[in-house]
């Protein structure tokens, strides 16, 4: 199926009240690939896998998933996609193997089927010792792994995850990008959202970039960080000096931000051989001591700081603690 | 590796059914697994049978003759089954304010299994309130005096009447916010209605206004009607008002009136609440 888009979107519409919630978005997801749709809360994510799922209908545009239309043919997509949604939905009450037979035998399987089924999902998914405890007293890892194993049931060609990790502690998310990367193995066409820069790096072939409703910037994670352009310097002094940022502005791009106890600074730059020990030797000519110098290539978090306005030139921001990368969630203020 | 998908499957009435006895059986072990549901057709029942029977039953003086116990069985059968229905509208508020409906949408299934599957699985659980009811009875000394297909008759008009109930606690289940104001709702229709009817006392006594609203309410019908098939005290069979004359007619044609308003205004309800 590779090369045919298995799920393509034309200026999908949506509205909530005066609130506008998909202001004509557009999508392409070739078979066997895995998109990655990343904005902030609130950017219209949910409701585009909403309507793509058959659970929304959208005011405007069009959309077909698996080549059936999601408006005039839903019981075919239904029958092509496998959900696994953002809110809890798997039940509570009943067991991890309920909720999987469950399912299995609303898509049509019969009971020693669906059964059969849920064995094999549970056993891949790490859960058989879970497998009659009731969904309550899973653990926040457990159920987003049931409720992705709840997705397969039928081994559906294309498959919907509405941020698959929000919410997880850091050792769940890395085990469930493992378990993600093994499905796309199998060949599934995948369309993920996320709000974290970093799952969608890992994870997807193509990102779309959404805000406001719109699709923003898309292509491969390489694209979008061409896009965005150079280098970041990150710089700590071992004591604060004004003299610094003249003494660099000559090597840098744009205007150096100083942070507010005058030893860290941050610049875009161009990177080329030799430009850390550039710079340190300007430093150094002009009687400035660094205890740290780093060239960051442009990460994701640059990409979407970049495309939305984000606060990115706020200098007490925008000198955080390059680790902390990995974690930032992207909220609007 | 088993290549059976659901994309290949034909959907026909056969897989309907499948649908609606998947659910029904969910359903089952929601009620078995909650405590709150499964003492509201277990404990209350037997709680309720001995305490109107021991309480009420010393100072009610039937007209007509017959001991209090004899009357009072058709007449819990029905607060019991009434107040019940309950459980329908909290379990579908439930449902519909957790994410599950949502998981069942994106599945290729019938729609209105939902539903239908949701009536069943009360059906079954006013059956089972229904038996805790008799039995108690039973082990304090109520018997009926009838054949025992009017003895089934009499048991089947509560259980029409238990699953026309449980179709207008859908309804009451999708148009409230939340679980607990289905439940507050509910409470406030169910228990006067429950109440203000012969189940528990005859009307012979009561004000004129409440007179005329017990013999017009379907409890009344249909516990009267309980009566006079189980071979018990029926005191309202003195009264004028037509249900009391015909109350196997009169409880009849409530529950199918009832089923005929309810069921299509739920599934109104639910694509109303399922389509945003």
């Amino acid at each position: 199926m590779s090369g045919t888009a298995m799920i393509e979107a034309h200026d999908l519409r949506k509205s909530f009240g005066s609130t506008v919630a998909l202001d004509g978005v557009d999508l392409q997801v070739p078979g066997g690939s895995i998109l990655g749709m990343l904005g902030p809360n609130g950017a219209g994510k949910t409701t585009a896998v909403r309507i793509l799922t058959t659970l929304a209908l959208p005011d405007g545009g069009s959309a077909r998933v698996a080549g059936y239309d999601v408006l005039t043919e839903p019981a075919a997509v239904q029958r092509n996609i496998g959900v696994t949604a953002q809110d809890a939905t798997l039940d509570e009450v009943l067991t991890g193997m309920q909720n999987l037979v469950l399912i299995g035998r609303l898509s049509g399987l019969r009971r020693t089927q669906a059964r059969a089924r849920a064995t094999e999902l549970l056993d891949q998914f790490e859960l058989t010792d879970a497998a009659e405890r009731v969904l309550k007293e899973y653990s926040g890892g457990m159920r987003r792994r049931l409720d992705l194993a709840a997705g397969l049931v039928t081994r559906p060609p294309v498959l919907f995850l509405d941020e698959p990790t929000t919410g997880l502690d850091p050792t769940s998310r890395v085990r469930m990008w493992g378990v993600i990367r093994e499905l796309v193995a199998d060949g599934v066409t995948l369309l993920l959202t996320t709000q974290y820069l970093d799952e969608a790096d890992e994870l997807a072939d193509r990102i779309v970039v959404i805000d406001h409703g719109k699709v923003i910037a898309g292509g491969t994670a390489a694209e979008l960080k061409k896009q965005v352009g150079g280098a970041r310097l990150e710089l700590t002094l071992s004591v604060a000096d004004p003299a610094a940022s003249a003494a660099l502005s000559s090597l840098v791009d744009g205007p150096v931000h100083t942070s507010h106890d005058g030893r860290r600074l941050r610049a875009a730059v161009s990177a080329g051989a030799g430009l850390a020990s550039t710079l340190v030797r300007a430093l150094d000519a002009a009687g400035i001591t660094v205890d740290d110098v780093e060239v960051h290539q442009p990460s994701l978090d640059d990409v979407f700081l970049a495309l939305t306005g984000h606060d990115s030139d706020d200098p007490a921001t925008a000198v955080e603690p390059a680790g902390s990368d990995a974690d930032l969630e992207i909220t609007r203020t | 590796m088993n290549t059976n998908t659901a994309a290949e499957r034909p959907r026909g009435a056969l897989q309907r059914v499948r649908d609606v006895a998947a659910l029904t059986g969910r359903n089952l072990v929601h009620i078995k697994r909650e405590p709150l549901q499964l003492s509201d057709v277990t404990v209350q029942p037997v709680l309720f049978t001995l305490l109107f029977v021991y309480v009420f039953g010393s100072g009610v003086v039937l007209p007509g003759g017959g001991t209090y116990k004899d009357f009072a069985i058709a007449g819990l059968l029905a607060m019991n089954l009434t107040t019940s229905a309950m459980g329908t509208a909290v379990g579908l508020s439930t449902d519909l304010s957790s994410g599950v409906i949502d998981r069942f949408r994106t599945l290729p299934m019938w729609r209105p299994a939902v539903l239908v599957a949701r009536s069943l699985a009360d059906l079954m659980t006013a059956a089972i309130c229904a038996s805790f009811v008799a039995i108690t009875g039973l082990a304090i000394g109520w018997r009926p005096d009838a054949g025992i297909a009017s003895i089934a008759a009499g048991f089947a008009i509560f259980l029409l009447f238990s699953y026309a109930i449980s179709w207008g606690c859908a309804c009451l289940g999708m148009a409230s916010k939340s679980p607990e104001s289905a439940q507050g709702v509910g409470l406030v229709i169910l228990f006067p209605l429950a109440i203000v009817s012969n189940a528990l006392v005859p009307t012979e006594h009561m004000p004129t206004l409440l007179q005329d609203l017990a013999n017009w309410n379907p409890v009344s019908a249909v516990t009267a009607a309980s009566r006079r098939l189980l071979g018990n005290p029926n005191p309202s069979a003195a009264i004028h008002a037509w249900p009391m004359q015909h109350p196997l007619l009169a409880s009849t044609i409530w529950s199918l009136a009832l089923i005929a308003i309810f069921a299509p205004l739920a599934s109104h309800l639910y694509r109303r609440r399922t389509t945003n």
